[in-house]
């Protein structure tokens, strides 16, 4: 049995919110009965974007996160609203709230760890992102919102669970939230650029008399003594080791032909550039 | 036998007239609009029927009447039988029109009526659109932000979505480097404020009804002094097209040719029909009007100073890109983005469809660098080193580059030596020989804000690797850099670095993979700029194919006088203005001035306003309040979908629909003119029918329509219309273009679309300047410059007197041989409002950029409830209003006690505008950056502060001088402010009580 999923992949987001508005596109205004009653004009956000900004000076990155209701096999909307036919699981794999049968259900709403589902004031419906099931079901191949992702940001795919979970394995895909382990059937890649935190730096010297970018100094990563990974400066001097956690303590090593050696030790709180390291 | 044959067609007339009435209620409803005989004869009367319609009921009559309503008279009769021969000749036609060999005698709208009807014939049997699974009807738009398809149910648009292409579309290129394969998505990847449109098609704040400013009495009190005050009032449309039609009769009467000007927004919509070029300037030329001659606001520095340098002035002095996507690939081994954002302009038009083709780049492990005050999202997006940059001394930067180039000998010197002159005096300018200045890194660096040994470390890997220069959105043009006090000497100093680096060598070359895709550049079909049905020759580029592939007639505005339009409030407070020319057949023609008023015409007195607003979008634009409440104005009509910034100082508004509620033709990204093959942003070419997909909302009309029915009182509404229809239009644009070599109309307009194939990989045209660089004659498929701008011999060397690259250009040294802030030399000039400004800049500490808008296409998109005016990257919503945002540095921030999404009002001596900021790292200090093109005007007068605007119209702050004397450039981005928190707003909630 084929389901849906979808594969974020965050260093492909560019923050153009087609997504977005596509998903406002389809249900603003506009009503399918039986999956999903009209969002409101303003204050949804089924799909939504957030963004993380990482680093200083001219060492900044960001990442932006699209989420959406995660889908999720073992959902605790499920849970809350499944008996009595409120929230259904479709064989697909899709979450469906129903319009009707939810009405009133604030708690459905609230159970959602991943605070995907939007209450809707007026209606006194809970609301999420149906993975356009109604399309679906017409004969779309894809939601719109991976349609209309300009980078392929978003990729939906309809697979077994076990060819799903070889992809995971394989492209190391990740979820939100997986100590929950709720099974979401949203996944996602490189999420460190979101999640995980970078130590960067610029290796400079002088040379001639006048400040000099060092291209090709050796910068290690150290942690506990052992050297976790290996950069060579690039053209500005620059290295960028990503995917590093807070709260650990990391060193760096420098060496170039011709230059002393220069380490230093960090603790990483978050992201940092530590600014511009010369060598003598 | 013609005779005979001519009898026959006219007593065949009534009996299809007939038969379509049977078929279609429409041609039925049509047929009983009016009671008229409408005759049709040869001129000596030989031959003759007339056509009785009344009641709905058509009877024909052999023979010559008097009592006709309309009279079609046919010079002889072998022209009447070319003529009425299915199907219609239009060059024939329009020939006989032109010399009188036809001519109809008779009202307008009864003329008009039954052509029609004739029309109809043609259209009422066409299909379009495509039945969908779930009830909906699939049609096909066009826009700004690319092609879509609008599924509609019940006169209501359900959803719009890009166009993935099927089978039956033409197959993808594929693009071979370095032993990767590269094909692109079978789908049109459009920008989001094409996704948008729903919503503000359905915005509250659509204008539904003709309406009137309650104090605005034509007969009476006009109260000038309250446009924008006071409210207005519905009246009927017949109404407001009398008071609009009278007050052009009594405009030209009471003052004479000059007094109605015509003023029109930036690109609101799309299409060859519906568009400023095509009918606002067949309706402008019938009526005359003072031309608002727009300055090249989105090139700027690139015409008025890079042109000088290589050429390429028809081009507004951008260089063309053709087939640099294969060779960037295959050769380049950098990319430098400088002033470049195509993530956020997407090049010009072209939706995302460069985006993953510097993916590819990425893949192919191309470096990307980013000078920018701003890590804006194409260098998010893609990473490599951010370089930021102090707005306006980039030139410093890129003498500092060269100076490196020069000293460590990275540079290419047989280019130089062959290829370019005056290098010897500019190297003596770089090294500091001339003037005692050495142009070093070091030198830069406190201008610029960045280090010496960053600069060098730039030029080494530049001078080292082959690149591609990305100046601007586009490849090359545009960018914000090139629209500010140094925005042509920026621009300059790109041809420059270019020559130095050997334009047009394998991998060396203008470009950011946005532009130059083996697209078929021999396919015509024509971009908006070519002047749609216009018949305006001189203004557009109508007459290059258009005019001539569709046989239509010319049309001249005989007034000469225009008013430059960055200088429009003081054409009108101060009643004159001086401006220099946007003309691209010559590099001399931008050194003319023009004057108003000029002599013999009058001042302007009437405004006919149409399209979009543009407070958001022109230099220092709160002047423009001021004008429009002057005395000297007797009367100011708006044409607008929205009632937004413009419309609300009109003393009658006239409400059009958008163009999903009428006809329309257009290629995606084609805009012709100044950016021919613009086409070749985009990775299949996409010819798309505007299908009318829902009736037109409320009372609004096509601008068609409306111009059409105003015209129809002043007797010019079959001049205007040639009889046609807008989609009589549209097949005649369709049969205009290379389209219906391929493709039935019948075929096209059912399926909406049509994708030209791209061009054959054995064929594909050659890259841009390599016949440069490599000293042959030119061989791209490019009409510029025209014939006699080759010195010697036609397609051998540049535009330039020499020839060849220009350090010191000739155009200069007899155009223009004593401005100093254009010096022969392009010396680095610091800005005339910048950090070397003291005294204001100790008042305004900060440097405001304004750039093109990432979600709004000028302000198309923006207001008016938009569903884009929820991202947050776009306005904020702050106690129930949607403010503008401003992106402001984290230290700024805190210097001034500003925290995230906190409003504040950004001033300066010319206004104040309330933002929220976004406080981030990824703006430069000293520098805040907002878009430039808010749709809302929404300004209170201040006790303290005067004029106050929370709509975001950040343009209210900027100058309005020319970016340097003697142009007509502006220089938005050279803007000091400063900023400080906002906890007035309630002001505002007052002010509107």
């Amino acid at each position: 049995m084929n389901k849906w999923n979808m594969i974020v992949d965050v260093a492909k987001c560019e923050n153009c919110h087609n997504c977005t508005l596509s998903v406002k596109d389809e249900h603003v205004d506009n009503n399918f009965p039986g999956y999903a009653a009209p969002q409101p004009q303003h204050g949804h956000d089924w799909i939504k974007i957030t963004r993380n900004v990482r680093g200083s000076s001219h060492m900044v990155d960001t990442a932006y996160l699209p989420t959406m209701c995660n889908h999720c096999d073992d959902a605790p909307c499920l849970k809350v609203g499944g008996k009595d036919g409120a929230v259904k699981k479709r064989r697909d794999g899709i979450m469906i709230i129903d319009p009707e049968k939810a009405k009133g259900r604030k708690d459905i709403a609230e159970s959602c760890p991943h605070n995907a589902i939007a209450w809707n004031e007026e209606l006194e419906i809970p609301q999420i992102w149906i993975f356009d099931a109604h399309l679906l079901d017409n004969g779309w191949k894809e939601p719109r919102a991976s349609q209309c992702c300009p980078t392929d940001a978003l990729e939906a795919v309809k697979i077994s669970d076990s060819e799903m979970k070889e992809r995971v394995v394989n492209d190391k895909l990740e979820t939100l939230l997986p100590e929950l382990g709720l099974k979401p059937r949203i996944y996602y890649k490189n999420l460190h650029r979101y999640a995980k935190h970078f130590l960067g730096g610029t290796i400079v010297t002088e040379a001639s008399g006048q400040r000099e970018c060092l291209s090709g100094a050796t910068v290690n990563l150290q942690q506990d003594n052992k050297i976790i990974d290996t950069q060579s400066s690039d053209m500005f001097g620059d290295f960028k080791f990503d995917k590093l956690e807070a709260g650990h303590h990391y060193t760096i090593e420098v060496t170039c032909v011709d230059h002393s050696i220069k380490t230093m030790d960090v603790a990483l709180g978050k992201s940092i550039y530590l600014g511009e390291i010369e060598l003598t | 036998m013609r005779t005979t044959i001519l009898k026959t067609m006219l007593l065949g007339i009534p009996i299809v007239l007939k038969r379509t009435a049977r078929k279609y209620a429409e041609q039925k409803e049509l047929m009983g609009k009016y009671d008229a005989v409408i005759q049709i004869q040869i001129k000596d009367g030989s031959v003759g029927r007339s056509y009785h319609f009344k009641n709905g009921k058509l009877k024909s009559q052999s023979g010559v009447r008097k009592e006709a309503d309309v009279r079609i008279i046919f010079k002889d009769v072998p022209t009447a039988v070319r003529l009425l021969t299915p199907p219609v000749d239009r060059a024939e036609a329009v020939h006989s029109a032109k010399n009188f060999a036809v001519i109809q005698v008779g009202p307008d709208h009864i003329v008009q009526w039954f052509h029609d009807m004739l029309n109809n014939m043609d259209t009422l049997g066409l299909q379009y659109g495509t039945p969908m699974p779930d009830g909906t009807t699939r049609y096909t738009t066009n826009g700004n932000g690319g092609p879509t398809f609008v599924y509609v149910k019940e006169d209501k648009i359900i959803r719009i979505t890009p166009i993935d292409l099927d089978d039956s579309d033409a197959e993808s290129y594929t693009i071979h480097a370095r032993g990767k394969s590269f094909t692109p998505k079978r789908s049109g990847v459009v920008d989001p404020h094409a996704l948008c449109l729903k919503s503000t098609i359905y915005s509250e704040k659509r204008i539904l009804h003709p309406m009137k400013r309650v104090d605005f009495d034509p007969d009476g009190e006009r109260n000038p002094q309250n446009r924008g005050k006071s409210g207005y009032e519905r009246i009927s449309w017949d109404e407001a097209l009398d008071i609009v039609a009278k007050e052009i009769q009594r405009q030209k009467r009471k003052y004479g040719p000059g007094a109605i000007a015509l003023n029109f927004g930036s690109h609101h919509q799309w299409g060859n029909v519906g568009y400023y070029l095509s009918s606002l300037l067949r309706f402008g030329n019938l009526i005359g009007f003072t031309r608002i001659h727009p300055n090249p606001d989105s090139w700027e520095g690139w015409y008025w100073g890079a042109s000088h340098h290589y050429g390429s002035a028809l081009r507004v002095g951008i260089p063309s890109f053709y087939s640099t996507v294969e060779d960037c690939l295959k050769e380049a081994e950098m990319i430098v983005f400088w002033s470049s954002d195509p993530e956020t302009t997407s090049g010009y038009a072209s939706g995302h469809e460069g985006t993953q083709r510097r993916f590819w780049a990425k893949e192919l492990g191309i470096d990307f660098v980013h000078i920018d005050p701003n890590l804006n999202p194409t260098a998010q997006l893609y990473g490599g080193r951010w370089v930021p940059i102090r707005p306006g001394t980039d030139s410093a930067l890129a003498h500092g580059i060269m100076h490196t180039w020069i000293t460590e000998e990275l540079y290419d010197k047989d280019y130089i030596a062959t290829k370019t002159t005056g290098f010897e005096e500019w190297k003596d300018h770089i090294l500091g020989t001339s003037d005692g200045v050495a142009k070093t890194p070091e030198w830069q660096a406190d201008e610029t804000g960045v280090s010496a040994h960053v600069c060098r470390a730039l030029a080494r890997a530049w001078g080292n690797k082959k690149t591609y220069l990305s100046a601007g959105g586009l490849g090359a043009g545009f960018g914000g850099a090139c629209r500010g006090a140094n925005g042509s000497q920026w621009a300059r100093n790109m041809i420059l670095m270019m020559a130095m680096q050997g334009l047009g060598k394998p991998g060396i070359n203008f470009g950011n993979l946005q532009a130059g895709t083996p697209m078929d550049h021999n396919f015509y079909f024509p971009g908006y700029a070519e002047g749609g049905i216009s018949g305006e020759l001189n203004f557009t580029a109508a007459a290059i194919n258009n005019y001539t592939r569709m046989p239509h007639v010319i049309t001249m505005n005989p007034v000469k006088q225009m008013i430059p339009r960055l200088a429009l409030p003081e054409a009108i407070l101060e009643g004159k203005a001086e401006g220099y020319l946007w003309d691209g057949q010559s590099l001399e023609n931008q050194f003319t001035p023009f004057k108003y008023p000029m002599p013999g015409y009058s001042p302007i007195h009437m405004i006919y306003r149409y399209g979009s607003s543009s407070f958001g979008t022109i230099a220092n634009s709160g002047r423009m309040i001021e004008a429009y409440r002057d005395d000297s104005i007797d009367f100011v009509v708006n044409q607008s979908i929205w009632m937004e910034g413009d419309a609300e100082f009109a003393d009658i508004i006239l409400p059009a629909c958008t163009s999903f509620e009428r006809w329309d033709i257009s290629e995606w990204g084609n805009s012709g003119g100044y950016i021919h093959h613009n086409t070749d942003q985009l990775n299949h070419r996409m010819v798309v029918m505007q299908h009318k997909c829902i009736e037109p909302l409320g009372e609004s009309k096509s601008d068609y329509q409306i111009f059409s029915d105003i015209l129809s009182r002043l007797g010019l509404g079959v001049m205007f219309t040639e009889a046609c229809r807008e989609i009589d239009w549209c097949k005649r644009v369709f049969e205009s273009s290379d389209t219906a070599r391929h493709i039935s109309w019948k075929k096209f307009v059912k399926k909406g679309y049509y994708v030209v194939p791209p061009e054959p990989a054995e064929t594909r045209d050659p890259v841009a300047y390599r016949w440069y660089a490599e000293g042959r004659p030119k061989d791209l498929p490019e009409p510029m410059p025209i014939p006699s701008q080759f010195g010697e011999k036609f397609l051998h060397g540049l535009e330039t007197q020499s020839g060849k690259i220009e350090f010191l250009p000739n155009s200069l040294k007899r155009g223009d041989p004593d401005n100093d802030e254009r010096p022969i030399i392009n010396k680095y000039i610091p800005s005339w409002e910048g950090r070397q400004t003291k005294a204001l800049y100790d008042k305004f500490p900060l440097q405001m950029l304004s750039t093109h808008s990432r979600y709004s296409f000028h302000t198309y998109n923006d207001g008016k409830d938009s569903t884009i005016n929820d991202i947050e990257d776009h306005r904020v919503l702050v106690d129930g209003y949607y403010y503008w945002v401003l992106r402001l540095n984290n230290d700024d921030a805190t210097d001034r006690g500003i925290k995230h999404h906190d409003l504040v009002r950004m001033y300066n001596e010319r206004g104040s505008v309330i933002c929220a900021v976004d406080v981030s790292p990824m703006i430069a200090k000293g520098v805040v950056k907002a878009f430039e093109s808010a749709a809302i005007l929404d300004v209170i007068e201040h006790p303290k502060y005067g004029r106050v605007d929370r709509g975001g119209c950040v343009n209210l702050l900027t100058p309005k001088r020319a970016q340097v004397k003697k142009t007509s450039g502006m220089g938005s981005n050279s803007c000091l402010v400063e900023i400080e928190p906002w906890t007035d707003s309630a002001l505002f909630v007052t002010a509107a009580e």
